[in-house]
């Protein structure tokens, strides 16, 4: 136990201080490296609160990413060009909201039709809506059209600045140390009993007396808010959002994370996502075929590691 | 004589196949009720209608005076209808505990509580440590369900049914599977049970049938032809046609 509690310590301690220290040292690149691992991790997190611990295999949840991120680029859009003054802002708490509404929306609407079926019609119907969004995007020239949107003022907080990239890496960092608590917390009550009990045997849930539709759709939109933030927090981050953004293979490389990294835990999110994003680097520097090396080694960590990653480093899974 | 279960006109089909075919069934509060009958008669479509996995195509179920025919699955167990499988279905990744401590917390209103630790729930975990000892599992209470003997799967079932507090026990085939040993432990347990709850019964080992049973039905092609205590039911012509054939 003090052994993986000091495993995970290292982990998180690292995913905090390197990317700053290296920063201070005058490679402000790794800054910008680990900002980007540190959102796309806590999409990551909410996508395993219902792919790993709901068992719902969701291949849409890049949807979720540009949803939060056009909530903070549509307002500052027309903050700078006028119209739609309702929403036309570059406050961050109405953007970020707004991320989080809109993605909730999104996610009950879509949530009530998908979670009426299971298995590969799940994972096929959730793409279908994902990529009904990236259609949508591609489709409103007033944001870009396919060429994306530039989003020219970042979010506005007080006290802090997320111009200063050290400052927006920290919040994102600290973003994440949350969400994988509120993550945790959430596995570990009565909630995420019932839903660990209808990833097992849903049939017999229902037997019980467990309306698993109801449990199901709780889930599904919180995990949709979480990636709804983290989009918000990437919009932020690029300063520019376009339809590929949402596109499916975007979705493919969350589940990636989420496998690679194992699911239903609490790190396993994160080092999946550590891993993509330093492979994805070392990777593409040597060939632009990365993409066939890697797929080598997640086939190798699914049929060779049980459990993924955070099953490899000794107890640092969370899994008791 | 009150009837807690009645069941009347009761018609399923698939395509061809007339599962249930005119069924009526009166289940007295209190009874052992055995449901007995030829493979394929029907039995299980029967329990599948009465939880609620399956609607009739027409008829009526009722149950403590409330029509239940088109209730949703997981509202009867609300009511106090619970059913046990034929063929195990538990939650093999979770311990005997925690499936049991789902089973007592479904009936508690909702379980919408994100927040406070689940391992903190003593209250839950005392009475689900409490129906453990009644089907003899306590020292297998931390075991993951995957990892019990068939026999003691099967004693959870029914654990899982006592455990969700109901008033109608459906049992679907407790006996299944089960070697000598394992099956006169069930019966014990069955036997304990008998008197403190209204039992619907559905199995195929005859001796513990006639042995447990307050009333038997006989079902064939989907349609009870006979109901009676078992001295009546063994007597019957019908029944022995049924199981014997015509000569």
């Amino acid at each position: 136990m003090q052994k993986k509690v000091f495993v995970q310590g290292l982990i998180l301690a690292a995913v905090l201080i390197v990317p700053l220290l290296l920063n201070y040292m005058g490679h402000p690149f790794y800054l910008d490296l680990a900002t980007r691992l540190c959102i796309l991790a806590i999409a990551a997190v909410g996508l395993n609160l219902i792919l790993g611990y709901g068992g719902m295999i969701s291949f849409g949840h890049a949807a979720y990413l540009g949803l939060g991120a056009y909530a903070v680029g549509i307002p500052a859009h027309h903050w700078l060009y006028g119209g739609m003054d309702a929403i036309a802002t570059t406050n961050g708490f109405v953007q970020f909201g707004l991320a989080l509404l809109v993605s909730s929306i999104f996610a009950l609407l879509t949530g009530l039709i998908c979670l009426k079926v299971k298995g590969v019609y799940f994972i096929m119907i959730t793409m279908a809506f994902a990529q009904m969004v990236y259609y949508l995007f591609i489709s409103i020239a007033e944001y870009g059209g396919d060429d994306g949107l530039v989003i020219d003022t970042r979010s506005e907080f007080p006290l802090v600045n997320f111009d200063d990239s050290t400052q927006l890496f920290t919040i994102c960092a600290v973003s994440l140390f949350f969400v994988m608590w509120l993550v945790w917390r959430i596995s570990k009550s009565q909630f995420g009993m019932v839903l660990a009990g209808i990833k097992g045997n849903e049939q017999r849930m229902i037997a019980m007396g467990y309306n698993t539709f109801a449990y199901k759709l709780a889930a599904y939109v919180i995990s949709g808010m979480i990636c709804g933030f983290s989009g918000a927090l990437l919009g932020n981050f690029t300063t520019f959002i376009s339809p590929e953004m949402i596109d499916w293979a975007r979705s493919g490389e969350l589940m990636f994370m989420v496998i690679l990294g194992g699911v239903a835990t609490t790190f396993g999110p994160l080092l999946g996502a550590i891993t993509f994003i330093i492979l994805e680097e070392v990777l593409s520097t040597i060939t632009i075929y990365w993409h066939l090396p890697f797929g080598l080694l997640l086939i190798g960590v699914v049929m060779f590691v049980k459990g993924g990653l955070s099953a490899l480093i000794p107890k640092a899974g969370d899994k008791e | 004589m009150t009837a807690l279960l009645s069941v009347s006109q009761l018609h399923k089909s698939y395509g061809g196949v007339r599962a249930t075919n005119d069924l009526t069934l009166e289940v007295q509060t209190g009874e052992l009720h055995a449901v007995i009958g030829p493979n394929g008669a029907g039995k299980t479509t029967l329990i599948s209608q009465l939880s609620g996995n399956v609607f009739p195509d027409s008829g009526t179920i009722s149950f403590d005076g409330i029509d239940v025919t088109h209730m949703v699955e997981h509202a009867r167990p609300h009511l106090g209808i619970a059913r046990t499988y034929q063929i195990t279905s538990l939650i093999n990744s979770m311990s005997v505990i925690e499936n049991l401590q789902l089973a007592i917390h479904a009936k508690q209103g909702h379980s919408f509580k994100f927040w406070k630790p689940y391992a903190e729930k003593n209250d839950v975990r005392t009475a689900a440590h409490k129906y453990a000892a009644r089907v003899d599992l306590s020292s297998r209470a931390g075991i993951q369900v995957a990892n019990l003997s068939h026999g003691e799967q099967r004693r959870l079932e029914v654990a899982m049914a006592l455990a969700s507090d109901a008033r109608l026990l459906l049992l679907d085939e407790p006996l299944a599977g089960l070697g000598p040993e394992e099956a006169s432990e069930m019966i014990t347990l069955l036997e304990a049970l008998k008197g403190q709850q209204t039992i619907v019964l559905i199995e195929h080992d005859m001796d513990a049938v006639f042995t447990l049973a307050d009333r038997i039905s006989v079902m064939v092609y989907g349609h009870i032809i006979a109901t009676g205590d078992p001295d009546q039911i063994r007597q019957n012509q019908d029944v022995q046609h049924a199981y014997l054939g015509e000569d």
